[in-house]
């Protein structure tokens, strides 16, 4: 391998640290939703690059269980989404404060 | 050459994550994400994990992506949302993470040789979706189960969420 292992640390890295600057800064719930698939492909990437790294399989497997989590959390997310939007007609986090105290 | 198509899709790969959290519009966000699901399949073709590459087109950019696309659509929203008031604690906390993978990435001198561990699949000449499905559906069988119930679950759970109401009952 003649790309070194922390190159892909780094980009991992970098792509985890934009996600959640996104899920922080972010008011619209669809972009703090795809923020959060961002930090999973940050995850991803490591999982690979070290898979290869160690010649060791696992780590594509658990890619693959990272994946069908990240289906299931989009699911679920866009549905709530819809209720919410059903709910108040907006999608905008600061105008759901129900929870808050 | 590794190292040519290896920074290639790295700069892709962070331009386009940026894209994806500065973008006003929705939609715009959703195709950079697009983008960049493509070019994590192509770091995953040049990490001989050619099952995953594809896996990574066909869920990601094939399904997850298209319902994302789906429900912007559908909400038909406006653009005037833009930075939370919170952006102070994200610049902290932003900074403070990137300050300390910067440090780290600096200092790989503690950086343990690679280490070779065993379960060598890829050793025994098999190809990678064949060694991937070998220890899948034998060392990993039960979470591959546990899986299937969570898919299960988020489905039902999705219906159940996005139904305007429950036989008659007022949602």
């Amino acid at each position: 391998m003649t790309v070194p292992l922390s190159y892909y640390v780094a980009l991992s890295a970098v792509v985890f640290l934009t996600g959640l600057l996104g899920v922080l800064v972010r008011r619209n719930v669809i972009i703090i939703l795809l923020s959060v698939e961002l930090m999973l492909n940050a995850t991803n990437i490591n999982f690979v690059a070290f898979s290869q790294a160690f010649h060791n399989i696992a780590g594509q497997v658990f890619v693959f269980f990272a994946l069908t989590v990240a289906a299931a959390e989009v699911a679920v997310g866009l549905a709530i989404i819809i209720a919410l939007h059903r709910a108040k007609s907006t999608i905008n986090v600061d105008e759901f404060q129900l929870l808050k105290w | 050459m590794d190292q040519v198509f290896f920074f290639y899709f790295a700069l892709v790969i962070a331009a386009s994550s940026v894209l994806v959290v500065a973008m006003r519009n929705p939609i715009y966000s959703a195709l950079s994400l697009l983008i960049m699901f493509f070019h994590v399949a192509g770091l995953y073709v040049t990490l001989h994990a050619e099952f995953l590459a594809a896996v990574q087109i066909i869920v990601y950019a094939g399904a997850i992506l298209v319902l994302y696309l789906f429900v912007v659509m559908l909400l038909n929203l406006r653009q005037d949302d833009r930075y939370h008031r919170q952006w102070p604690v994200a610049a902290a906390i932003g900074s403070v993470l990137a300050i300390e993978a910067i440090v780290l990435t600096l200092l790989k001198g503690g950086t343990a040789a690679v280490v070779r561990t065993g379960q060598e699949s890829e050793a025994a000449g098999l190809g990678n979706t064949e060694a991937l499905g070998d220890v899948l559906y034998s060392t990993y069988l039960f979470p591959f189960e546990v899986a299937s119930l969570i898919l299960l679950v988020a489905m039902i759970g999705a219906i159940i969420l996005a139904k305007k109401d429950l036989e008659g009952r007022q949602a």
